[in-house]
């Protein structure tokens, strides 16, 4: 009895996350410039505006170009520090881990604002290189904690019995340890590019004259007359996403058990 | 392991690339935010020398201790909203549910797209000529349009909430799926009933998870800029939005520098005093 | 000349001696066993001549090579880990062909020598199996095929068989022998199971806080320990305190308390006790008889294990009571011990 309650529950709750995600999708496809019921037939002629927007895909290269970098770099920042932490005695590794983790815990308006005042000391222009730099301080930590989790997970007598089986610290890194982190290191990079590709704030302080996407959005949030075409934006890039973790996680499953030398 | 004794050399190395770049990103900023909060604004440039005036109007204005505490009490709503929402559902999935993973993902998907769009979302949704009022009109629920749901500190807790939701679900999630089932067990064979049980043993278990759950929503709520700025009108404006204002074009810097940090220092007095709170609870509790 | 020599070995952590001066051979073809309590070293021990570790002092040389510089990826050592370190992304084929890598074999050669190893440990068929598919047994097989496979000239086990149930460690440890035999390589196997040393090795060391305490045959270990230590560890065993009365060429007399005055053979005397000196005599539950006369006591308790029953016999005199094993107590209530003096052995105190 108290499980219909909850599954009811449940699936309120579900309906309460999935109310405005779904109003993208639905008003794109309204034919009418007016957010609001009633529907007004079915239409794709917001999409077919994007097409020829050429600011709007000036904006999604400049976010595919940050995500990339920023996945990338703090990706590699992530592994180095989360394998220097769980394969070595160091002293001093939870105050590092602390302070690598510490952007979590500040508002973005502060991390961006201060980024402002360092490069306005350093003489350093508005760009996407500051874009990224921003991004890497709130990506590195989400990098760390799943590669963390996943070198946590990792059996250190695997490293040993490639040694003892003859392999030197290069090959064992690329026989054994790498094929096993793939999976974290995939995952770490999808969130980050995720996180990246999201994100205003930041970018919205330190591009300059190179919107990124969000920042492109937020320009047009004023003009009601552009709205379907940004919910039809907001479509895709939710669709985009959604398969981006499928597909994620099929790739990561396939991985699992592949052999390396025929059988 | 002698392993790490003998090359935690190579350990440092490994390290501080990360922590150098995190320094030059982070600490150094933050340095230059300190010291510009200790300057004073003259014209278009700093004044000479350095002062505690900014902190000194931070802390004396009324408008600007009102604003924090409309913040904080915002943070608190939503804090509170969004944790008391998130625990029901994730005790069904950790106690109820068949198929875990499906359900966790579902409730993660939603939270794959941007921010902003969702809060612009909440904003069709909620708005004069939105998406509730033009169904309940629609459906002859209601005569009039709905004025207070946007623009208003209202529509703020409300976005927030949602925006916040998987951030509460997940770690609480976590602490209920650690918890022996065995515990459980022994309760009921000692005589407790469902609510009992669940009141003495496995709330607090999960305890953990609510607080962590609870400080990681409510740290960054409070400076949160997009949601007040999109949904929250002149009445429910926060910090951020206040500390945008000044360093946009010929604001004070300075002044909106002061305000960020004592917007920190105030979060953070906040939320240690609150996990110190909850754990003199936990321990009279037993 | 022995084909494994360990001289003067030392390895300290944090200030803590865990390896404390260790020199031991071992022939070529030897199955070797490191035997002792948790902590004891053994296990320090095997990583070091393995490779993990390296000694403070002391060198370790295999077959006439000096291996103080040499890196675990280049000794002719392999070894069975105690979580058998399975590669969790591999197959079966894919773990046992690993090491061979560098060889560069010619596929057919490679698949020939993995499907003969398959069969040496019986997992024929099972080539294509998933790593995380196997059983606790099976995944040892495969640790141990993935060492022998490379035909190491020092075959090290780190406690292989701790994670296998009772009947299944015991079937495993006669294919290991067997294995070994059929293979000829020189085996170490570090362990804390005493019946599994003495049954698999044709030498055993006996180590306790960084020290080798004995090296002998398992027999010899078993009959003639040459310290408290090792006699309480290798099966059970009675103490008795006694002072040494006389010493002649052919037998040795004690005043033995409760016992009496007793004489038993030299040989069963541990070498450099000299007279009026304090021992403990000691004698195996097994030896001690039921008679119709001798030291009296009173039946504590009986344990029925089948084969055998054991006795715990009070007797005055002695808290502890004296341990018996044998098929059955002759009557209720007070019994009466015989110690055979040839059963009974000398050793030093832990003073």
């Amino acid at each position: 009895m108290k499980n219909r309650g909850l599954l009811f529950y449940a699936f309120a709750y579900l309906a309460f996350l999935y109310l405005p995600v779904l109003v993208l999708p639905v008003f794109s496809f309204n034919n009418s410039e007016f957010i609001a019921f009633p529907l007004s037939g079915f239409t794709t002629r917001w999409y077919a505006a994007l097409a020829s927007d050429g600011a709007m895909q000036h904006a999604l290269g400049n976010s595919l170009k940050v995500g990339i970098v920023t996945a990338l770099l703090s990706t590699i920042l992530g592994l180095s520090a989360a394998r220097a932490v769980t394969r070595y005695r160091l002293r001093g590794a939870g105050a590092a881990l602390g302070f690598i983790s510490l952007p979590l815990f500040i508002p973005d308006i502060v991390l961006g604002l201060s980024l402002l005042l360092l490069l306005g000391a350093a003489g350093l222009p508005l760009s996407l290189a500051a874009v990224v730099l921003g991004h890497l301080l709130v990506c590195v930590p989400f990098a760390l904690t799943v590669l963390i989790a996943r070198f946590e997970g990792f059996d250190r007598n695997l490293d040993e019995a490639s040694a003892d089986l003859g392999e030197d610290g290069w090959m064992t890194f690329w026989r054994v340890t790498f094929p096993l982190m793939l999976p974290g290191i995939v995952a770490s990079l999808l969130l980050t590019f995720i996180t990246s590709f999201d994100e205003f704030l930041l970018a919205y302080f330190l591009s300059g004259t190179e919107a990124t996407l969000p920042v492109y959005i937020w320009g047009q949030l004023r003009f009601p007359e552009r709205l379907p075409m940004v919910l039809a934006l907001g479509a895709i890039i939710l669709g985009a996403s959604v398969g981006l973790v499928i597909l994620a996680e099929y790739v990561r499953n396939l991985g699992a058990r592949k052999p390396m030398v025929g059988a | 392991m002698a392993d790490g004794e003998r090359n935690s050399g190579e350990g440092y190395v490994l390290l501080s690339p990360t922590l150098v770049v995190m320094g030059l990103a982070l600490a150094a900023p933050l340095l230059l935010m300190t010291l510009t909060s200790l300057k004073s604004q003259q014209g278009l440039s700093f004044g000479e020398g350095w002062t505690l005036a900014q902190y000194g109007a931070v802390l004396g204005k009324a408008s600007y201790r009102a604003l924090f505490i409309r913040s904080v009490v915002i943070s608190g709503a939503v804090t509170a909203a969004t944790v008391c929402l998130a625990y029901p559902i994730a005790y069904f999935v950790a106690f109820h549910a068949r198929r875990k993973f499906l359900w966790l993902v579902a409730l993660t998907v939603p939270f794959w797209t941007s921010y902003l769009l969702r809060v612009f979302a909440w904003k069709i949704i909620l708005g004069f000529d939105g998406v509730i009022n033009s169904g309940l009109m629609r459906l002859h629920l209601i005569g009039q349009p709905l004025g207070f749901l946007l623009y208003n500190p209202f529509a703020v807790v409300v976005t927030l909430a949602h925006a916040w939701a998987a951030f509460a679900v997940l770690p609480i999630y976590v602490s209920l799926e650690k918890i022996d089932r065995s515990l459980l067990e022994a309760a009921s064979d000692l005589g407790d009933g469902a609510v009992r049980r669940f009141l003495r043993i496995t709330l607090p278990l999960s305890l953990p998870g609510v607080i962590g759950a609870a400080i990681l929503i409510f740290v960054p709520t409070t400076g949160d800029y997009v949601t007040p700025a999109l949904v929250g009108g002149t009445q429910g404006t926060m910090i951020a939005n206040l500390i945008e204002v000044e360093f946009n074009g010929v604001g004070n810097w300075p002044l909106g520098a002061a305000l960020s940090l004592v917007s920190m220092a105030m979060v953070a007095v906040i939320a240690g005093l609150f996990v110190a709170g909850a754990r003199a609870v936990a321990r009279s509790a037993r | 000349m022995s084909f494994l020599s360990l001289s003067g070995i030392r390895k300290s952590f944090g200030g803590l001696a865990v390896v404390n001066d260790v020199s031991l051979e071992v022939a070529r073809g030897e199955f070797f066993a490191l035997l002792g309590p948790s902590g004891c070293g053994k296990t320090t021990l095997l990583r070091m001549i393995a490779g993990f570790e390296t000694q403070d002092n002391g060198t370790i040389t295999i077959d006439g090579e000096a291996m103080n510089a040499v890196p675990p990826h280049q000794r002719p050592t392999n070894m069975v880990f105690q979580s058998y370190a399975i590669f969790p992304h591999l197959n079966v084929f894919d773990n046992i062909a690993y090491g061979l890598r560098k060889r560069k074999l010619p596929r057919d050669a490679l698949r020939a020598k993995v499907e003969a190893m398959l069969a040496t440990v019986r997992l024929e068929g099972l080539g294509g199996r998933a790593a995380d598919q196997l059983s606790g047994g099976q995944r040892q097989r495969v640790a141990l095929a993935r060492a022998l496979i490379r035909e190491p000239k020092l075959l090290l086990l780190d406690e292989p068989l701790g994670a296998l149930d009772k009947r299944l460690r015991e079937a495993m440890q006669l294919e290991l022998r067997a294995i070994q035999r059929q293979i000829g390589i020189t085996f170490l196997l570090v362990t804390h199971d005493q019946e599994e040393a003495l049954s698999l090795s044709d030498r055993v060391a006996v180590m306790e806080s960084g020290r080798i305490l004995q090296v002998a045959a398992p027999r010899t270990l078993y009959e003639r320990p040459n310290c408290r230590q090792v006699a309480d560890f290798i099966g059970e065993m009675n103490f008795f305190h006694a002072t040494v009365r006389q010493i002649t060429d052919a037998e040795v007399t004690v005043n033995a308390g409760i016992l009496g005055i007793v004489t038993f053979p030299r040989a069963n005397l541990a070498p450099g006790i000299t007279v009026d000196q304090h021992i403990l005599l000691a004698i195996r539950p097994e030896h001690v008889r039921f008679a119709d006369s001798g030291v009296a006591g009173e039946i504590a308790d009986a344990t029925f294990l089948g084969a055998r029953s054991h006795f715990h016999v009070r007797v005055a005199g002695r808290t502890e009571p004296v341990a018996v094993s044998g098929h059955a107590a002759p009557s209720r209530g007070t019994v009466h011990l015989a110690f055979p003096p040839d059963r009974l052995i000398g050793l030093p105190t832990d003073d």
